[in-house]
């Protein structure tokens, strides 16, 4: 049950994803990208990650990918949007060289086993201090400086769009 | 359900606290500022840049984690303040003139200002490839915006467009690092991963070197290394030349920073594959660097490549990996930060409105008329191209040294060659102010602010000082990583 | 049987029933709407369609079911006949975490009177709420008509931005309750104090106000009705849908208004709580019962006051939308999460 999920998402991830740069409509991209993000979520439940999956929908698919989505609308996808370089060196070579990555990536990881430290939080120890309650007690003791950082990191981008989109003074 | 709070000692961070705080007082007392006076914000975040440099002075002699491991609080970090406070209180000083000359003295841009360094402090200190992520990206996020402050500048416009795509880029091949890195040992914190590479089955996981090449690549993308280097000379253009100056040292000497701690703390048993790969990207970047910057006829753009060159040299330091390789970089980065900013400095006093007079045929005539000026742009062509008795010839000795001791001495031969090679276009320059007669016969006058001739005050003493008597400054670099190689 | 597919059914029967009572619901708020307009404004509304107009919904039904299937030869097909299925079934799918009764024995089981018992309930509805702007902005978008354009781009900057003051207006009623899952903030409200039923309407009544102004932008209505609005954009992002693509916005409207009544009833209002009845001694079951009652007759209170609404006010200006939403909602719903807090600190 869980593999078949765990397939079905990851499947219609990769598809979504490469969907997102072949197609031509960048409308019709973004809401590819919105179900990238879908699956990804989906695949957050099957890692028993609930609360983060729903921050994933909340986040990006319900609040990012609007603001893109409004931002493409206003575009003219009309002929402009087809013209433009070929690029047919460059999309070869990087075509290429993706596969062989892939081949790589996937190869490896097919031979060697999870070699990692493992982590406190397992399945049944989430379940047991409730999946919120784990996040916040990482997120608020352990994390705490990166927590503040990133704070700080908002405020630097929203002044940055206010400088950038205010009027002339 | 409680939980637990850890125990924070907030000394441990207090520079970052410092310069965070003051980012937002710049912001909130711009709002009670006539445009005209936005100058007095240059004071404040020059007291806030002296305020975290005097916490850092204060933390100097610790040796310690805090945040649960998160942050390590030793010499070199506090080092590396230094650098990073000295870089941005010198292009503060730089920047009062000039952004009102530009017509973008606006309160945010000290702000942003304070906000990058602040990243950059947090990279000094960063124990844990999270932080290292997050403080990358605070140095960054501010820098695009800052690229495209000049917003009626087409070619501002088109560096912070350029600089943004490509930061991004960059960034997601650090963080697919990071994932592959983490992935493979099970832990982002860098002591711990050094201690879990220990072990056989993790340290020959071919995730992780994906992940280490990836880190390189992300890293080596902020510090401009050849090949990552695309966007270099048409961001160094398109920047208002101020945030260029702030760009060119900072982000650098953070580059640098992350790339010690990660390559040097987690990844060291991994030494004999990492160094491979930065050979050869020193010898392009060196190479590169400096060809490209033979035929360049905007100064910045040389500038540009001269930085983007200088990258290489630094890389020796790191190829080295020793004592004497970490502390030639320290000190090299001091100089590099002394020297650049002054050229810097020079250029902005050259320039004119809308970022004009920027050709190296606009620099014609400069030394006599102006023999001062022309006198301290020629210590910095000097001491970047390493001449004696310049800091730049020091530095260089010191990171040439180190390769040579740890082994590598066709490396070395290679950067001396190529500082042969940047003799060149560093002269010309000089050629072009004393031996040439300028084309227009009307010239405007230099204005010189307060600001511009104290920060090429301090450059040019620096250079000269750390030329003459490089002692005392190499005993703090030394000093610096006593605690950070012996584990 | 095994448990498995008895299990299987009783969660089959749920969902139906639900479904069931969404349609029935949204039937019931047709009339209600449209009588009550004429209530409000002094007029007699539809009376003509069996007694007193009770079977209108049943021919408007019948009337856009015999309508055209009209699609604008500009559109960009795929997405234009995705849209309206995707807004409804979002709408639809919204209501699936929504407790409806507290648990009932049954023939030897405990049975749930919710469809999914989900430990981050509320954020299950958040983000299914937050994906239903796609259908409205997808819709105006692939009609390939500027008013629709117009309507559509709207409602996308109108829902994130009040989505926002909705999310934080609940941070108290979590704060109180400690819990994401809607059970529990339920079963928080079923104590007392003394005599008083500790309803979160009572200690989160800013709260309460917040989430109720953010509601009703959510679902679009009047005075929030931007993306709709007759007068400017003709009916924004509806324009070029008839027949049964309008009837299903036409649904998953009313489906959303309802989740949003419930949604109200659940955070502040105890849910499907009865106050003062523990002391009377009724079985088990009719007591279930008269629950499910006092949980419809609560959420039908909160339909009427989106009714009452929709008749009384006027539309905001654009301008002042935005402005209200981002300088007052949602100011006073930080305040209000810091309040909360000070107080939780203060009053352990």
């Amino acid at each position: 049950m869980e593999l078949t999920l765990f397939v079905i998402f990851g499947a219609v991830a990769v598809a979504s994803a490469f969907m997102v740069i072949v197609s031509r409509n960048p409308v019709v991209s973004a809401l590819f990208l919105i179900l990238t993000f879908f699956c990804l979520a989906g695949l957050y439940v099957l890692l028993n990650a609930q609360f983060i999956a729903a921050l994933q929908i909340i986040v990006y698919a319900g609040a990012i990918m609007v603001l893109f989505v409004f931002v493409v609308m206003l575009l003219r996808t009309g002929k402009e949007a087809r013209r433009g370089y070929r690029l047919i060196f460059q999309k070869s070579i990087g075509i290429i060289f993706v596969v062989l990555f892939l081949l790589l990536l996937g190869s490896i990881t097919l031979m060697v086993s999870v070699t990692g430290m493992r982590g406190p939080y397992t399945a049944e120890a989430v379940r047991h201090i409730g999946n919120t309650q784990a996040f916040a007690s990482v997120l608020f003791t352990d994390y705490l400086y990166p927590f503040e950082i990133i704070s700080v990191l908002l405020l630097a981008g929203i002044i940055g769009a206010v400088v950038l989109a205010k009027r002339k003074r | 359900m409680p939980i637990p709070l850890p125990t924070v000692n907030l000394i441990d961070i207090s520079p970052e606290i410092i310069l965070g705080v003051f980012g937002v007082l710049v912001l909130l007392i711009d709002l009670f500022l006539r445009r005209e006076r936005k100058g007095h914000l240059a004071v404040l975040s020059l007291i806030g840049v002296v305020g975290a440099f005097y916490a850092s002075l204060r933390l100097w002699g610790s040796s310690h984690y805090a945040f649960s491991q998160s942050i390590v609080v030793d010499n070199l970090s506090l080092f590396f303040n230094g650098i990073f406070l000295l870089g941005t209180a010198l292009v503060i000083l730089m920047s009062v003139s000039y952004i009102r000359r530009e017509g973008i003295n606006l309160g945010e841009y000290y702000s942003l200002l304070l906000f990058s360094t602040l990243g950059m402090l947090i990279i000094s200190s960063g124990n844990d490839l999270i932080i290292l992520f997050l403080g990358l990206e605070l140095v960054s996020i501010p820098l695009y915006i800052l690229s495209g402050f000049a917003r009626t500048n087409l070619k501002s416009n088109e560096a912070a467009l350029k600089y943004l795509l490509l930061g991004v880029f960059a960034t997601a091949f650090l963080l697919y690092g990071i994932a592959l890195v983490y992935g493979s040992t099970g832990s982002i914190k860098l002591p711990m991963i050094a201690k879990l590479l220990s072990d056989t089955a993790v340290s020959s996981n071919p995730l992780l070197f994906i992940g280490m090449g990836m880190l390189i690549i992300g890293f080596g993308f902020k510090v401009a290394l050849v090949p990552f280097h695309m966007w270099t000379p048409d961001v160094y253009e398109g920047a208002p030349t101020s945030v260029t100056a702030f760009m060119s040292v900072g982000v650098k000497a953070a580059g640098f920073a992350a790339l010690l701690r990660v390559l040097l703390t987690a990844l060291d048993k991994l030494q004999f594959s990492w160094v491979s790969i930065l050979v050869v990207l020193a010898i392009l970047t060196m190479t590169v660097g400096n060809v490209i910057a033979l035929v360049q006829t905007n100064i910045k753009r040389l500038l540009a490549y001269s930085s983007i060159a200088h990258a290489g040299y630094l890389l020796l330091g790191l190829v080295a990996g020793s004592r004497l390789g970490v502390s030639s970089i320290l000190f090299y980065l001091v100089v590099y930060a002394l020297m650049n900013l002054g050229a810097f400095a020079v250029v902005i006093l050259v320039g004119r409105k809308g970022d004009q007079n920027l050709h190296l045929n606009d620099y014609a005539g400069l030394g006599y008329r102006y023999p001062l000026m022309g006198a301290a742009m020629s210590i910095f062509l000097f001491s970047l191209a390493g001449i004696p008795p310049t800091a730049g010839f020091v530095a260089k000795f010191y990171i040439f040294s180190a390769a040579v001791k740890e082994g590598f001495v066709k490396l070395a031969i290679i950067g001396v060659l190529n500082s042969a090679l940047s003799l060149f276009y560093y002269l010309r320059i000089m050629v072009i102010m004393y031996m040439r007669e300028p084309e227009k016969k009307e010239v405007l006058p230099i204005l010189f602010s307060p600001g511009l001739v104290i920060a090429l005050l301090i450059a040019v003493l620096g250079v000269l000082y750390l030329g003459i008597l490089p002692s005392r400054v190499l005993d703090l670099a030394t000093s610096a990583i006593r605690t950070f190689l012996s584990g | 049987m095994s448990p498995f597919w008895i299990d299987l059914i009783i969660m089959l029967i749920k969902v139906i029933v639900v479904m069931g009572a969404l349609l029935g619901g949204v039937v019931v708020m047709v009339v209600v709407e449209r009588r009550g307009a004429g209530f409000i404004q002094g007029r007699l509304g539809p009376n003509r369609v069996g007694p007193w107009g009770w079977l209108q919904p049943i021919a408007d039904g019948i009337k856009l079911f015999l309508k055209e299937e009209f699609i604008p030869a500009q559109a960009y097909k795929p997405l234009y006949l995705a849209a309206p299925a995707f807004f409804m079934f979002i709408a639809f799918v919204t209501f699936a975490v929504i407790p409806f009764g507290d648990k009932v024995e049954l023939f030897g089981r405990t049975i749930q009177l919710q469809i999914a018992d989900v430990n981050i309930g509320i954020l299950y509805i958040f983000a299914f709420a937050s994906l239903g702007v796609y259908g409205i902005v997808i819709a105006g978008w692939s009609s390939n008509n500027k008013f629709s354009l117009m309507g559509g781009l709207r409602s996308a900057a109108q829902m994130i931005s009040y989505e926002v003051a909705l999310g934080l207006s609940i941070i108290g009623v979590l704060m109180v309750g400690q819990s994401l899952r809607l059970n529990d903030i339920i079963g928080m409200q079923t104590q007392y104090w003394s005599y008083l039923p500790r309803w979160n309407i009572f200690i989160q009544p800013l709260g309460f106000l917040i989430f109720l102004i953010a509601a009703i932008a959510e679902v679009n209505r009047i005075p929030f009705d931007l993306c709709e609005a007759e007068q400017e954009l003709v009916v924004g992002y509806q324009v070029e849908y008839g027949s049964m693509k309008f009837a299903m916005y036409y649904l998953g409207e009313y489906t959303n208004l309802i989740t949003f009544s419930a949604l109200i009833v659940v955070l502040f209002f105890g849910g499907w709580h009865i106050p003062w009845i523990e002391g009377l001694n009724i079985h088990p079951l009719l007591l279930a019962l008269l629950q499910v009652v006092a949980f419809v007759v609560k959420v039908f209170a909160f339909l009427w006051f989106f009714v009452w609404v929709r008749w009384t006010f006027p539309r905001f200006r654009y301008d002042q939308l935005m402005r209200f939403g981002w300088l007052v909602l949602l100011p006073l719903a930080i305040f209000n999460i810091f309040v909360t807090g000070v107080v939780m600190v203060l009053i352990p």
